[in-house]
């Protein structure tokens, strides 16, 4: 494909199957205290 | 849903439902911008048709036909256009245990800072009021009893400031970790400081003890000075900065933020996160500042295209200085494209009112450290059997982008899920009507930040 770089897998869909064990950390736990931050927080199950 | 923007040289395409983010030349953004418009899907003969008769002026019949050709096999590959099928994972949150906890152990603050939520630390109280060791520890236990099958346990000590009630926060850790060993936990500590009482003892015990701290400070000296000062008028930005250098350095920098708060009175903030990381700091977190709306340093509509152009000209330097080999995170511009959240939690966030909960000075619980001293909000106190209100906790389980119509067409739902629930109930009175400055403000964000994944991908 020379038009177009695809940066990543489908990994919302991939998660979809493994994820909701609720390990990892809470979003205003990190930094963010007034907004809501999620999607830079780690899944503990892929560490 | 496919998102599409351009950004300095960049067209990206986020297509929302899969997470992926597509990086592409001008002829396929506006055959992607043609097919969003009209509603058409790419194999669609129709559709091959008239987007070869609307582009025909502009590019080349055989270069439309392969690009179409690659969109179309993204699309049949579920890369583009991919259908949201999560709906029903909004279910497995429902009864989740609690795993977090923001312990206020003093509502009371060394520091007036004028644009505080917390009202100066106080909390909408009379008194600046101390946590007890005793209701330190009764949190730790309802914590743990109300933890289900949860290993990791997150404690944020906060305020008011902290630092106030250290002998507390000492006293607390070491019983938690007496119940940790006891009931095969993992506690892990963050404490969230101005830093004015920091001194060498602290800063051993916090880097011994605790897995993140958060250091408040706003960016240059002026800015910090004119926003976060002591009582008598004088700021803190002399006394807190060698320390912050001092805990940063001590931690390796990692496992710290160094966070602040921009206003209209400094809109050019992108200066501000530029002079933190001048400073020699790597984890930064400048964010907009919650308040009420009638201020002078509030943020309004009007402002959006000031803020923009800083967080344009933010991710252009945080993209050179990473290639140049002297990067910093900021926080808001950090996306795991590959081992970020699971979809369940991007469903619904932060937890607040269920997973995560705050408790007072006095043992009152709150659904979140915002809601602190807003007495509706009350969810129970430690020091009764009523357990929680378990009306207001079901009200904040259903809290998802599915039940938030103004999430629905949002590129950005799965990146904010669906924003932070107490701006949208004490701004809007009502926790499922996002604060639309925030969103907007957001979405901007979440491009800058796709923006930056394109350009350090490159060769």
């Amino acid at each position: 494909m020379k038009r177009i770089k695809t940066l990543n897998s489908a990994s919302l869909k991939e998660s979809a199957c493994k994820g909701g064990c609720g390990e990892c950390q809470t979003s205003c736990q990190s930094a963010c205290k007034t907004s809501c931050t999620v999607a830079n927080q780690k899944c503990e199950s892929n560490k | 849903m496919v998102h599409i923007f351009k950004m300095f040289d960049k067209y990206i395409a986020l297509d929302v439902n899969s997470g992926c983010v597509h990086v592409m030349d001008k002829l396929c953004y506006d055959i992607i911008n043609f097919m969003n418009v009209k509603n058409f899907a790419p194999t669609s003969s129709e559709a091959r048709f008239k987007l070869i008769d609307d582009l025909k002026y502009d590019y080349d019949r055989t270069e439309i036909g392969e690009a179409l050709d690659d969109i179309t096999e993204l699309y049949n590959d579920g890369l583009l256009w991919s259908k949201d099928d999560f709906k029903v994972a909004t279910d497995l949150k429902k009864n989740s245990p609690i795993k977090a906890m923001c312990l206020h152990v003093s509502h009371d603050c060394n520091l007036r800072c004028k644009y505080c939520f917390a009202d100066e630390g106080k909390y909408h109280s009379e008194k600046g009021e101390l946590m007890t060791a005793e209701t330190g520890k009764k949190a730790m236990d309802f914590l743990v009893k109300n933890s289900g099958k949860r290993k990791n346990l997150e404690v944020d000590f906060f305020g008011g400031e902290p630092l106030l009630n250290f002998d507390v926060v000492k006293e607390v850790v070491e019983y938690a970790r007496e119940l940790e060993k006891k009931y095969d936990k993992n506690f892990r500590f963050t404490i969230t400081t101005n830093g004015i009482l920091l001194d060498d003892d602290k800063i051993d015990y916090i880097n011994n003890n605790m897995g993140n701290i958060v250091l408040s400070i706003d960016g240059r000296k002026e800015v910090n000075d004119r926003m976060r000062y002591r009582a008598d008028g004088s700021g803190s930005y002399d006394r807190i900065v060698p320390l912050f250098q001092k805990v940063a350095e001590s931690r390796n920098q990692d496992k710290y933020y160094v966070r602040g708060t921009f206003t209209r009175q400094n809109l050019d903030f992108s200066e501000d996160v530029i002079h933190l990381a001048d400073l020699g700091f790597e984890q930064i977190s400048i964010e907009p500042v919650v308040c009420d709306e009638e201020t002078d340093y509030s943020l309004r509509e009007e402002d959006l295209p000031k803020i923009f152009e800083e967080y344009e000209k933010l991710v252009k330097e945080y993209v050179k200085r990473i290639k140049e080999g002297n990067g910093f995170n900021f926080f808001h511009f950090m996306v795991d494209l590959e081992e970020g959240p699971c979809i369940i939690k991007r469903l619904s966030g932060c937890g607040c009112g269920c997973e995560y909960l705050a408790v007072a000075p006095n043992g009152d619980v709150y659904p979140c450290h915002q809601f602190v001293g807003h007495e509706e909000y009350k969810m129970g106190s430690l020091h009764d059997d009523k357990g929680l209100n378990q009306e207001l906790r079901s009200g904040f389980e259903q809290c998802n982008v599915y039940t938030k119509p103004k999430c629905k067409d949002c590129f950005a739902k799965f990146f904010c899920s669906g924003g932070c629930v107490a701006n949208a109930s004490l701004i809007n009175g009502d926790m499922k009507e996002p604060h639309k400055l925030s969103c907007e403000m957001m979405k901007k964000r979440v491009e800058c930040s796709l923006y930056a994944k394109a350009a350090l991908a490159e060769d």
